[in-house]
């Protein structure tokens, strides 16, 4: 499959460029290795591979949260990994990120939850955040639960609550970890709905991290399909369809054994049984 | 035989010294760890203090709410204080003195030790529990990736509200145990009234008396704090980690009231006899 070029305007970074990244939690197993990557602005991009499989970490080096052993991250056009802590947080203040159970803080009412980082990045009028947190929580259809309590919400509503939480400051990428994740088949719907329209009518850049594979190709303009660490396929959805390769075909179909094997590595099972007897 | 133990032995003692080689260096380093940290929230005061509400909310959940348990507490240790030592001190006629006696117990001791030690089980622990609950839900991450210092926005706040509320409750503690001391030794047996307070307003002196023992319950809300704030921090983020650093804190917190107390006493009160 071809590289994604994307639809970046000439002489603008991409959103997200990665080349050659190394990372490992030890120093003995590297989780992702070798890692190019280009996400383009304006693009919904999804990163799929099985669990474990190191997209999370993916997400930890676009954000900074963790640094790259090898290898660059640009973020905007910024080197993450050559930035101090001032420089990170003014990078942060352009990203929004939906965390997989939402993360929404439990003290907060939902209106305050999205409310927050307007509160602490902006000085502006009660009555003019209020405006503002009124349209986002419109946006996700939850303008009625505002005076709620995290705890009151259901699964689907909390994830919808941390998306206008995460755009709140009109980000210029958003990142999604498993947004998908818990969800039932009318929440899911509703949450990668909104994702799309959310990413074309804020025009910032989605990456989202996912393992449900039909409800991405619905919304993403491009897929990267990791495994072992390493990037193994990637297209547009329409080229996912018709893929022939064997990682790409398994995880589509669900295929229980292939590239991904179902037995986890061990001595044949002639010799365990053996063993047993003797 | 003699084969077996001399493959054995080495090989055990070699185990057992790497395991203590191991626990040490992990102590160092998490002493090392907790140290910075420290710093870190320490550089952080200004703006704990710059969003006053932030501190004033964190002095009602840790001051406030310990209000209750603080006062009964104090109030049944100077009854207590007041029987045991009524009973005591009456062996040698001098009943009369119960008042100083309560009055310096209290003041110097009691009053900052039993207080500190409620105060880590009661408001210490459940810090603790907040944060590392907060570390597990990935709260603390998102503030993070919102460009906010969990540091100055949480931990700041939570340190110096457990700080500024230790010495008041303290001081409420003494109060409640002279209260019940009145009680029982004035009400009860019959001391005489104004011997109790006589005595007392004699004997206790504001320097050094009462002030050591602000200082000491204020030196016992510094550390109290820090390792509540500490152990949430650095809680494993599962319901077992943030259990396990919950229990951290209390007996954590406990022993160091009591280490700090002597050392405190001793340099406090070295000039006296």
């Amino acid at each position: 499959m071809p590289q994604f070029a994307g639809a970046t305007m000439p002489g603008t970074p991409n959103a997200v460029a990665m080349a050659g990244v190394t990372y490992g939690y030890d120093r003995a197993r590297a989780v992702l290795t070798g890692i190019d990557m280009v996400i383009p602005r304006g693009k919904v991009v999804a990163i799929m591979g099985g669990s474990g499989c190191g997209k999370t970490t993916l997400l930890r080096l676009i954000g900074g949260q963790i640094r790259a052993q090898a290898g660059r991250v640009d973020v905007d056009g910024q080197d993450v990994s050559a930035l101090d802590r001032d420089g990170l947080y003014a990078l942060r203040r352009k990203i929004g990120m939906l965390f997989q159970f939402g993360a929404l803080f439990t003290d907060l009412t939902v209106f305050e939850n999205v409310a927050f980082p307007i509160r602490e990045h902006t000085d502006l009028p009660d009555a003019l955040i209020h405006d503002l947190v009124v349209m986002k929580l419109h946006a996700v259809g939850l303008r009625g639960a505002a005076s709620l309590r995290p705890a009151e919400l259901s699964g689907g509503m909390a994830r919808r609550v941390a998306l206008a939480r995460a755009v709140a400051l009109d980000p210029m990428l958003v990142l999604y970890d498993e947004p998908f994740a818990g969800l039932d088949p009318i929440s899911l719907g509703v949450v990668g709905q909104l994702i799309r329209q959310l990413n074309d009518a804020l025009g910032s850049t989605s990456v989202v991290v996912t393992h449900d594979v039909y409800e991405s190709l619905k919304i993403v303009d491009y897929m990267y399909f990791v495994s072992g660490g390493r990037i193994v396929a990637q297209g547009t959805p329409a080229e996912v369809r018709v893929s022939t390769d064997p990682f790409v075909r398994q995880f589509v179909d669900g295929e229980p054994d292939g590239p991904v094997p179902f037995h986890y590595p061990a001595r044949s099972y002639a010799d365990d049984l053996g063993s047993r007897a003797a | 035989m003699q084969t077996i133990w001399a493959a054995v032995l080495p090989s055990a003692l070699a185990n057992g010294l790497r395991r203590i080689g191991n626990g040490s260096l992990h102590a160092i380093a998490r002493v090392g760890f907790a140290t910075r940290f420290f710093v870190a929230v320490l550089r952080q005061t200004p703006a704990a203090f710059r969003r006053l509400q932030l501190t004033l909310r964190e002095v009602y959940f840790a001051g406030v709410l310990s209000l209750v348990v603080i006062m009964v507490s104090g109030l049944f240790v100077g009854m207590v204080l007041g029987l045991q030592g009524y009973d005591t001190l009456n062996r040698y006629g001098a009943g009369d003195s119960l008042g100083i006696f309560v009055g310096l117990s209290l003041v110097r001791e009691l009053g900052p030790v039993v207080s500190g030690l409620l105060f880590a089980s009661r408001a210490g622990s459940a810090i603790t529990a907040e944060i590392g609950l907060m570390k597990t839900t990935e709260q603390l991450s998102a503030m993070e990736m919102m460009a906010v210092d969990p540091l100055a926005r949480i931990i700041a706040p939570r340190f110096w509200g457990g700080v500024i509320s230790m010495p008041l409750l303290a001081a409420l503690f003494s109060v409640m145990g002279v209260f019940g001391a009145y009680l029982v030794g004035v009400r009860l047996i019959g001391v005489d009234n104004g011997t109790f307070w006589g005595n007392m307003q004699a004997g206790i002196d504001f320097w050094p008396d009462v002030t050591n023992g602000i200082i000491k319950s204020f030196v016992f809300g510094i550390a109290v704090s820090l390792i509540a704030v500490f152990e949430g921090f650095d809680a494993k983020p599962t319901a077992e980690g943030v259990s396990s650093a919950t229990t951290r804190t209390v007996v954590g917190g406990s022993l160091a009231i009591l280490a700090l107390d002597f050392v405190l006493t001793v340099f406090m009160f070295r000039g006296v006899g």
